[in-house]
């Protein structure tokens, strides 16, 4: 431990299972200001398992921000205060000695929590299933510079494509609107001339799955873009709403 | 008794895979669906392959210990992935790619099957386009590449930073499309914990469920392990913090042979370790080496802040030594470099980390071409190291990031063990004793889109393989051992956590099965080594119960497995003595501090037998070249 370590109350939110009732539960920690959050709570966890308590399930795994396994909320914000970082990219040096952090789950009536800290996210995969994908098979593609695509056209993609389906715009949402996530999808192949078959197929499936699954809808506020880690833009909602206008009026419903 | 059979198809290099497709049985579209296969691991290899099975006809079963496919670690590739598609018109050919990852892997990987790496890496760039990911372009529409290490050519296709994640996000799309048609059965949190040998054939795993921690069975005619490499045997690498070596070395222990296990790469472009409560190293994409400048102080003892150190007492390390490829030596050479220089204590402040500079690109090219090429990788490093990298020079020093080693596979990519196919880096195949940069991505793809769905047709068709009964002793028997070792592992109730006994393994691998290796210190490493397993055996704790969701338990389960992979990296380290590639063996290096090889008497593969913990039989595959001659490596 250096010298310059912080000290920190950390309230956690834990909770044993899905049906029980969960509580915060109150931590001191001292803490290197170069060590991520997560890192401490490794340092945490390390300790109550030294002194044979049960650690804070948490989940993680790239740590470099790509993965989307992580997702706390810190002080009320996802992923923590900062702009356009996942928890695993928070560092303590952001934190004052002597503050007090609420840290919680990431919490949505479509996200039901596991234990602790860890909720299920499986709605996110289902409305993948339901559309995000371009249908040929494997092997079946042409030369890959037979059809050119616009530098900007193809950045643009890029830009939605980003998303790390981590849940913080849904976490953010007051409704729990999961409608950055399926418009980033949406987006990214409504830009590209090869999801242009399957265009308006795809925007309905996903929103009606979207909706089936129990999130929310869009309410304007813009939460979802200033919480989201990657800073996915709110205008791929917009362009997923006009393609789901476009695909009513022009394609029968799926 | 093994016998190792590479089953090289005959004919020239050029034509073997082509005449070997040709050659292989098929299995009629009908009697696909009459098929199981079961695929764990969803990253490019395993999810390339379970959407191609599917689309196919197979019957599929896919795990990941995710709570979705999209999570593996592939996703953290930033760079690139190369292919021979020579749309730059700078001579590049499937000729070249192929030669460039032989002599990257330092004349260490079996010619054929790095011959149809190169061969289908064209085929991956065309897939991926058609699934809608977004690559680099120029303004005309066209695709954009970039350089990278070992190469003279410009051959890497990339999307931004995240290369990795975009394709994965396409493989995951293709698998989410089989989910849907019903092709491919999904099962998320479940980590393999063995796998199930019928009559010496594998016929089915054993999996922990992570949610509720039953012990459940699955059975089908072939498994596909596409688990990953093993670089967190070091405690402190860039793999992510799930990634382990569980499901490959259960399958070792239940008779596949491990090969190489002691060829770890250990990537020269890595964050410095900050201090002992970090979790793990952050790797910066080796792309940065296209503009980036590596240097150090010309003298011991220079703590001048960086941009107070004139030019001419500067070294710029790699320009000097290697006149022709500079700052793009491949990734052994470059880390080797840059140990040497830390080693001299011309390290930052003396320490453990070398300047990465971007001054002279950001003079030549302007802050916003740069921030355009490289900003999410420069915005990553001023979060983590709290300083600019447009102002700063970066500081950076080699981890541990890539395996090269793994179970070993025939040119079918299936073990020893019938049934048991083995992808991406979980095999070892195509990089030798060195990986090259942006050949990952293109390895785990190959194997998963192009090459495993041929050639496990070809199992069936000829083997015809029965469906297994999960119900049988053998699934039962090997539950029953996987719930033993949950129970014993929960049962000790020591005093040291599984984190310190894994970092102490850590800091004894990197120390001597690291960078460079010595005789005396592979002996030594071998004896701590097995003083920590007992004393792990002995000591640990874990807490919490084996019917709940009990992360603790998951990785004491882990690092049991890399406390004998471990020593098996260093017994195989001490056998190879000669220096290749990734693997250095102090006494075997030019007065310039080159690698020596020694073809004569280690040109082969050395795939090891588990006989019991801490006792491996040797076998070798003879590395045969017919086609390219072995020279000693040049990059100057």
């Amino acid at each position: 431990m250096g010298n310059n370590n912080i000290n920190l109350t950390l309230n956690i939110w834990r909770q044993e299972s899905a049906e029980a009732k969960g509580d915060f539960e109150k931590f001191k920690v001292s803490v290197s200001p170069d060590a991520s959050i997560l890192e401490m709570l490794d340092e945490l966890n390390n300790k109550l398992e030294k002194e044979g308590k049960i650690p804070i399930a948490f989940e993680s795994d790239c740590r470099e921000g790509i993965c989307g396994t992580c997702g706390l909320v810190v002080n009320g914000h996802p992923h923590g205060a900062l702009p356009k970082i996942a928890t695993c990219q928070l560092h303590m040096r952001n934190f004052k000695d002597g503050e007090t952090l609420y840290i919680e789950p990431f919490r949505a009536t479509a996200f039901k929590i596991i234990k602790d800290l860890i909720v299920d996210r499986s709605g996110f995969d289902e409305i993948q299933q339901a559309g995000g994908y371009i249908s040929f098979n494997t092997g079946s593609a042409p030369d890959a510079n037979a059809v050119p695509i616009p530098k900007e056209i193809a950045s643009l993609a890029l830009d939605a494509a980003e998303c790390i389906g981590c849940g913080a715009c849904v976490a953010a949402c007051k409704n729990s609107s999961a409608m950055l996530f399926v418009a980033a999808k949406v987006s990214q192949f409504a830009l590209l001339p090869q999801g242009q078959p399957e265009r308006y197929e795809r925007v309905q499936a996903m929103i009606a799955k979207m909706d089936e699954l129990g999130f929310g809808s869009c309410s304007n506020t813009y939460a979802c873009e200033a919480e989201c880690p990657k800073g996915i833009s709110v205008k791929n909602i917009a362009r997923m709403n006009r393609d789901y206008i476009v695909s009513k009026v022009t394609k029968e419903t799926v | 008794m093994i016998k190792l059979d590479p089953k090289i198809p005959a004919g020239h290099i050029s034509e073997k895979w082509t005449n070997h497709k040709f050659n292989m049985k098929l299995v009629n579209p009908a009697n696909k669906r009459k098929f199981d296969v079961i695929v764990v691991g969803t990253g490019l290899a395993g999810a390339g392959a379970a959407a191609t099975l599917g689309e196919l006809g197979y019957k599929v079963k896919a795990f990941t210990y995710h709570d979705s496919s999209r999570r593996a670690h592939s996703i953290g590739a930033q760079g690139g992935i190369n292919a021979a598609k020579n749309y730059q018109n700078d001579g590049d050919s499937i000729y070249r790619l192929f030669y460039d990852t032989i002599k990257g892997g330092d004349f260490r990987s079996r010619e054929a099957n790095t011959y149809r790496l190169a061969e289908v890496s064209n085929n991956i760039i065309d897939q991926c386009v058609a699934q809608g990911v977004p690559f680099a372009r120029e303004y005309g529409g066209t695709l954009a590449n970039r350089s990278f290490g070992g190469a003279q050519v410009s051959r890497t296709f990339y999307a931004r930073g995240e290369t990795g994640q975009q394709l994965l996000l396409g493989a995951y799309s293709s698998l989410n499309r089989q989910i849907k048609l019903g092709n491919v059965q999904m099962f998320h949190r479940r980590e393999m914990l063995d796998v199930v040998l019928v009559d010496g054939v594998a016929k089915g795993i054993t999996v922990r469920n992570l949610l509720t921690g039953e012990i459940e069975s699955y059975g089908a005619q072939a498994v596909i392990l596409a688990t990953g490499g093993y670089s967190n045997v070091y405690f402190l690498s860039t793999s992510a913090m799930l990634c382990n070596a569980t499901a490959v070395w259960r399958a070792h222990k239940r008779g596949a042979l491990f090969a190489n296990p002691c060829f770890t790469q250990i990537h020269p472009t890595c964050l410095p370790v900050h201090g002992e409560g970090q979790s793990k190293l952050v790797l910066m994409s080796e792309s940065l080496r296209n503009d980036g400048r590596i240097w150090v102080p010309k003298k011991a003892g220079d703590n001048r802040p960086p941009n107070e150190i004139p030019e001419d007492e500067r070294d710029y390390y790699l320009e000097r030594r290697y006149p022709s490829f500079g700052n793009l030596a491949p990734r052994d050479v470059s880390s080797r470099s840059a140990k040497y220089v830390c080693d001299e204590g011309r390290g930052v402040n003396g320490g453990k980390a070398v300047y990465l500079d971007f001054a002279d690109a950001i003079k030549r090219l302007g802050e916003q071409t740069v921030k355009e090429k490289y900003g999410n990788l420069f915005d990553m490093y001023q979060n983590i190291m709290d300083e600019n990298p447009y102002k700063v020079p970066m500081k950076i020093y080699p981890a541990p990031h890539y395996t090269m080693g793994g179970l070993w596979v025939d040119y079918n990519l299936m073990s020893n063990v019938p049934g048991l196919f083995v992808a991406g880096e979980a095999n070892y195949s195509d990089h030798g004793a060195n990986r090259l940069g942006a050949s990952a991505l293109m390895q785990g793809l190959a194997d998963g889109y192009f090459i495993i769905p041929y050639t496990i047709g070809n199992y069936f068709g000829s083997e015809k393989p029965a469906k297994p009964d999960v119900n049988s002793h053998e699934f039962k028997e090997s539950k029953d051992e996987v719930l033993e070792n949950v129970n014993k592992l929960l049962s000790i109730n020591g005093k040291q956590t599984v984190d310190e006994i894994h970092k102490k393994l850590g800091h004894l691998l990197i120390d001597k099965v690291g960078m460079s290796r010595d005789e005396p210190g592979l002996k030594q490493v071998i004896k701590d080594i097995t003083e920590l397993r007992d004393e792990f055996w002995q000591d640990v704790k874990v807490v919490g119960k084996g019917e709940d969701l009990n992360q603790n338990l998951e990785r004491a389960g882990r690092v049991a497995d890399f406390l004998e992979l471990g020593e098996l990296m260093a017994v195989d380290a001490l056998n190879r003595d000669e220096s290749c590639g990734a693997h250095f063996r102090v006494g075997h290096e030019t007065k310039d501090g080159e690698a020596i090889r020694n073809d004569e008497e280690f040109a082969y593969v050395a795939a090891w037998e588990f006989e019991k913990v801490g006792k491996w039989n040797l076998h070798k595959e003879n590395l045969e070249f017919e086609f390219v001659e072995l020279a000693t490596r040049s990059y100057k």
